[in-house]
């Protein structure tokens, strides 16, 4: 590859095969050559005879060179490059390259960053709350018989979010039942009061660990599916469709998903406490020796009924926050698939947030309540 | 008088997303039992125009009036009985995934008649024979074709005997012969149902068939222009830029390519 100058022309030559997967010569020696000749106006030219084969990587080569030479005033002529070739940058001058079309990248300071933060925040913030008070709304118009509910839809959701999900909320309350079990019986061993692993795994368990683990994998595992669902709707304008008929999306998609939550949560709630006590029960009997007589007769004794209410009213609460989180984000989403997965993450760390912070908030009462 | 015939209007209409402005000054009056069809390039607002007509999308300035009142000058009651009177294909149907094509054509129904569940169904049958899909009440929408899916929601949009359907893009990803098939059934249910049409679409082969009146936005002036029946506007009009459009730029390429 040679380059040479006469006075006012700029001729590159290039040989040999272009296709190679070896490394091609770079662009240095050309941009070294026409600046060294700095002239008003000039011509560059291309000279390609022992050329044997090439590809886009020539091609782009060429267009490099081409744009380079035109910042120094050298006018091109295309007469030595292959016909391909000349036809391909042709087609790629065709069209000026659109001065707005590129994204400007923006790079803001800390400050401003923050800002922009907060003030997202503050807005999704405000889009929370419309979106709460629309779905009380629409439960008011459900209480007064009027809304644009269908309750199959909501048992529909209840199938999948109840006896669906039975399995998976089994196991991993049975290994909380284990687990608290195990670290109990470990420590109150040293004091020789192994007895009380029942009491701490009934209560531990039916105040807090079943309602919060339920809640868990239920946002998990339905609501994200409820983010998901929405965001395809969206997507697929199903949800304008409902829009243009006049059907209410909240009370039409929304509410059947949060009233089945609500319903169902409870009842995950209990089965998800006799499962971790039983886990409990399991590693009391073979690490401990505690016979099951004792061991169940200390938990009826230990779990006061409120405990079991609170647990059990907390579970419904959690439901409703994961389908509001679910189907929040689910609305909120953009109109392409990259717009939904992010929806169905969003929808998920909203939800588990939210079940954290509100059992604080719960403890807290119920620390002042006495209950 | 004229106004008694003009079915919709639309008054120096603005549109934008934020503070990006993507179309202005849009007028035009669209006559009962006319079809009306909005064209112009890829990315010119074609489609943001219908979900303004739609009532989906709030415009910037300007308004949309229906039978001489605005859309957003009624209460939300007002605004649901007038979204009744419409019907909408979406450019890929939109049919609620969940349900079966008969379950998709009847939730209208549910929601808005209290009619007995046997003439629902008669109409829901009715519906989807009209659209040539006898035998497929069972199907979900995944199971059918994309043109199938079309034409069930074009059922869909019927149900409700609408005094408007809507049709986006209505022969994308169709094969010529379907997309002419669907043009002829945009044009007898319009004479049959009485109803005005409004059609967005580029595809010329439609647009000279259906067309009874048009307006075409430009996004580079991001304004309509021109308003009037295509076959008029390609023999009448003198601005290069829609008739390059309207005869696929083999007429003065020259000014169409800037």
């Amino acid at each position: 590859m040679v380059e040479r100058t006469s006075p006012g022309v700029v001729r590159v030559s290039l040989s040999g095969n272009w296709r190679a997967q070896s490394r091609l010569p770079g662009l240095e020696v050309f941009t070294q050559t026409v600046s060294e000749n700095a002239v008003a106006e000039g011509l560059l030219e291309f000279n390609t005879n022992d050329l044997t084969g090439w590809d886009s990587r020539f091609v782009a080569f060429i267009h490099r060179c081409v744009a380079l030479g035109r910042t120094r005033n050298l006018t091109f002529r295309p007469d030595g490059l292959p016909e391909g070739v000349r036809r391909l940058l042709r087609l790629a001058n065709a069209v000026p390259e659109k001065k707005d079309a590129s994204h400007s990248v923006f790079k803001a300071g800390f400050l401003p960053n923050l800002g922009e933060q907060a003030l997202k925040v503050w807005q999704d913030a405000r889009e929370m709350l419309a979106f709460f008070g629309e779905n009380i709304l629409a439960f008011v118009n459900l209480l007064r018989g009027r809304a644009q509910f269908r309750w199959s839809d909501a048992f529909l959701v209840m199938e999948q979010c109840g006896p669906q999900a039975l399995g998976i909320v089994a196991m991993i309350n049975c290994l909380v039942g284990l687990i608290l079990a195990f670290v109990g019986a470990i420590e109150l061993q040293r004091f020789g009061a192994s007895i009380y692993v029942s009491d701490l795994v009934g209560i531990a368990t039916v105040r807090e660990m079943g309602c919060i683990m339920t809640g868990i994998i239920l946002c998990g595992r339905t609501g994200a599916a409820f983010a998901a669902q929405l965001g395809t709707m969206k997507v697929n304008e199903e949800i304008s469709a409902l829009e243009t008929f006049g059907i209410s999306t909240i009370e039409f998609l929304v509410l059947p998903r949060m009233v089945a939550l609500m319903l169902m949560m409870p009842f995950l709630c209990v089965f998800a406490d006799l499962i971790s006590i039983a886990g409990g029960f399991v590693v009391s009997a073979s690490m401990l020796d505690i016979s099951p007589t004792v061991y169940f007769g200390r938990i009826v004794h230990a779990i006061q009924l409120k405990s079991f209410l609170l647990g059990v009213g907390k579970g419904s609460f959690f439901g409703f926050l994961v389908a509001f989180a679910g189907c929040f984000r689910g609305m909120q989403s953009g109109y392409s698939a990259a717009a939904v997965g992010e929806a169905t993450t969003r929808a998920v760390v909203t939800g588990i947030t939210a079940i954290v912070a509100s059992d604080g908030i719960f403890a807290v009462l119920a620390n002042a309540l006495h209950i | 008088m004229a106004h008694d015939e003009t079915k919709i209007e639309i008054r120096n209409l603005t549109m934008a997303y934020g503070s990006y402005v993507v179309m202005r000054d849009i007028s035009a009056q669209i006559k009962r039992g006319s079809v009306f069809i909005i064209m112009g390039n890829s990315g010119s607002g074609k489609s943001t125009l219908l979900r303004h007509m739609l009532g989906l999308q709030r415009p910037a300035q300007g308004d949309v009036l229906y039978d001489g009142r605005s859309f957003w000058g009624l209460d939300d009651e007002a605004r649901k009985v007038q979204l009744r009177k419409y019907g909408v294909l979406f450019q890929s149907g939109a049919l609620w995934s969940s349900m079966t094509l008969a379950e998709n054509v009847a939730l209208p129904l549910v929601e808005y008649t209290d009619w007995s569940e046997s003439d629902r169904d008669d109409i829901v049958r009715l519906k989807l024979a009209l659209v040539g899909l006898t035998g497929f009440e069972d199907y979900y929408p995944s199971e059918i074709s994309g043109g199938m899916r079309k034409r069930a929601g074009l059922a869909r949009a019927m149900a409700l005997d609408p005094e408007i359907l809507f049709f986006d893009e209505p022969s994308a990803g169709l094969d010529p012969i379907t997309s002419r098939n669907l043009d002829k059934l945009i044009l007898e249910l319009r004479d049959g149902l009485g109803a005005t049409v409004v059609v967005v679409t580029h595809e010329l082969a439609s647009i000279f068939t259906i067309a009874d009146d048009s307006i075409f936005l430009d996004a580079d002036s991001r304004t309509m222009r021109a308003h009037g029946n295509p076959k008029e506007l390609l023999e009448g009009s003198s601005d290069s830029k829609l008739r390059a459009f309207l005869s696929r730029g083999e007429i003065s390429e020259q000014g169409a390519t800037s």
